[in-house]
């Protein structure tokens, strides 16, 4: 079986982000870039997942520059067997990423993706769903456990205050949550295989952007308050604070 | 002019929940500034407290009714949401960006052939566009986002637009429709809630501990404050990384973004990561030992002391106004 594992090259997230001279997206001068961190779920599961089945084989799939192939070198050094950099120079929104993605799977004919939940640049948290629709496959989001049996699914996901259990079927995709596994480090010898491996470069699937940003800033600042005391002596004021002034209790 | 806005609302055990509403006013101020109607969809089984749409500025629901679907079924609701929406010839969907808006969200507008933009803090209507401001580097940058396509798929972040209640607004009219055959493939098939203890995604009020809490026997400390002040349990990177607790409760980047009217961070020092995920809460107190602690900078009342003493004292003199 082929199992897909799908990641993104985004910002480490000690960043501390500058809006870039275009206005609409961040300045990249000195930042430094790292496989997205939900997405060593995703690596992790699918590798567990081959290692249960006892066969099989696991493709890295990203869509950016060629600055990616970093993020699909440390995949390769975690143990997957081989990369897909479906180039773009431009920047995409999640349908333009689900698009190409889709394309490159249903030509693979895979059958199971894992994706982290989310990327932890745009946030957008959306791009498993909309790749399984686009596909008509089955899609479970937001995973923090995961039990597959042949076709069956058994997957648990994390909602407000507790968890859903889901059921379904191959084909499917799968985003994961932290939780889910413990992602394994890649060893000296992975990382010097990763070497070896081979990255197949293929132009991204062309698309009509449905949305565009128009702009980008920084939050508003906060104003640093008041330093209402140094023990437990200044409990009191900070109740009374509390309660009158900020109306909060 | 642009056709219908639905507001798309999400119930949970039948009951339609509070952000469910924020999206039910949501879409009926939209529909006032884009000079159409809104109305409001639900999928379950019995739902009880549908007649409270009417009190959020809409008045008309369709309850989309089969027993089959009280819990949430991806490939049920999208089909049968998507079919609503194109029969009503509705333009602009919301929904609340919950666990269950996220999921949904982008399933409809594939379907719907529409744009989607999710986790919206603000919408902007000028000269009949929407642009839509929404955090992204979890909250270090806003963007604002246009959608090209004609039909629009937006998610709203719980919690920041508020639900306004009309007084003496007439009953809504309820339709309710029984849907026959449901698309099963990917259902849950149960709800495992983590007893009696309330989300941070959730909670109006949060008390987080960080590193300075020293290990997991001492996090009774920030539970008991939690509970006298009636908000949620949550927690830092390295506390959650430590195993002292588990990962529903981390604040910051790689966990939960908040924004509750109250944070309390006790024994936090403050990481570029923390500091994203819940600098946007409307009052911030830090409790920390050491002054220089970055959280102190977006803090609106601080006090540099040990946790360990200031803690008790807080909850006793919470417990004694309350």
């Amino acid at each position: 079986m082929k199992i897909v594992v799908c990641v993104s090259h985004v910002p480490d997230t000690a960043t501390r982000i500058k809006v870039g001279s275009d206005g609409k997206s961040i300045d990249p001068t000195g930042v430094t870039f790292i496989i997205n961190p939900y997405d060593e779920y995703a690596v992790e599961e699918a590798l567990k997942t081959k290692e249960k089945l006892g066969t099989g084989e696991v493709v890295v799939v990203t869509v950016g520059s060629d600055k990616s192939k970093e993020t699909i070198r440390k995949a390769l050094a975690m143990g997957v067997d081989s990369g897909v950099l479906l180039k773009d120079e431009n920047h995409r929104d999640s349908l333009g990423i689900a698009k190409a993605l889709a394309e490159e799977i249903k030509a693979m004919g895979a059958q199971l993706v894992f994706m982290g939940k989310q990327s932890v640049d745009y946030d957008n948290s959306i791009v498993g769903q909309l790749t399984a629709e686009l596909l008509d496959y089955n899609c479970v989001s937001v995973v923090v456990k995961l039990d597959i049996d042949g076709e069956k699914i058994v997957a648990e996901r994390e909602i407000e205050g507790g968890r859903e259990v889901v059921q379904t079927f191959l084909p499917a995709i799968i985003t994961c949550q932290k939780g889910l596994n413990e992602p394994r480090y890649a060893s000296l010898k992975g990382i010097m295989a990763a070497k070896k491996k081979t990255i197949e470069e293929k132009t991204a699937a062309t698309y009509t952007p449905t949305s565009e940003i128009k702009g980008m800033q920084l939050p508003p600042g906060k104003q640093p308050g008041r330093i209402v005391g140094s023990d437990a002596s200044a409990v009191p004021e900070l109740v009374r604070l509390l309660k009158e002034e900020a109306k909060v209790i | 002019m642009a056709n219908k806005i639905l507001a798309v609302l999400e119930q949970r055990e039948g009951l339609i929940k509070r952000s469910s509403f924020e999206a039910v006013n949501t879409a009926a101020n939209l529909a006032k500034d884009l000079n159409t109607s809104a109305e409001a969809v639900v999928v379950g089984d019995t739902i009880s407290n549908i007649n409270e749409v009417s009190k959020y500025g809409i008045q008309k629901i369709t309850h989309l009714k089969n027993t089959e679907l009280s819990y949430y079924s991806s490939s049920g609701y999208s089909e049968i949401i998507s079919n609503f929406a194109k029969e009503l010839d509705a333009d602009i969907l919301i929904l609340s960006n919950t666990a269950f808006g996220k999921d949904l969200a982008p399933r409809l507008s594939v379907r719907l052939d529409s744009g989607c933009v999710v986790d919206c803090i603000k919408l902007n209507v000028s000269e009949n566009e929407i642009i839509c401001s929404r955090p992204t580097y979890a909250g270090k940058a806003l963007i604002d986002v246009k959608l090209l396509s004609n039909k629009k798929v937006i998610t709203i972040r719980p919690n920041v637009f508020k639900a306004h209640i009309a007084e003496n607004a007439n009953p809504a009219e309820v339709v309710v429709k029984d849907i026959a055959s449901v698309n099963l493939d990917c259902k849950v098939t149960e709800i495992k809630k983590a007893e009696g203890k309330l989300d941070v995604s959730e909670a109006d009020i949060i008390v987080s501990g960080g590193r300075g809490i020293k290990g997991p026997e001492n996090y009774h400390l920030i539970e008991e404050l939690a509970e006298a002040l009636g908000g949620a349990v949550g927690a830092s990177r390295a506390v959650v990384d430590a195993g002292w607790r588990p990962h529903n409760e981390q604040v910051g980047q790689t966990g939960k973004t908040v924004s509750p009217t109250l944070y309390v961070a006790c024994g936090i020092s403050g990481a570029i990561q923390h500091l994203a995920g819940m600098s946007s809460s409307k009052f911030i107190v830090a409790i920390n030992k050491d002054k220089d602690a970055p959280i102190f900078s977006i803090a609106d009342y601080g006090i540099t002391g040990d946790l360990f003493e200031v803690l008790p004292a807080l909850t006793n003199e919470i417990k004694k106004v309350k």
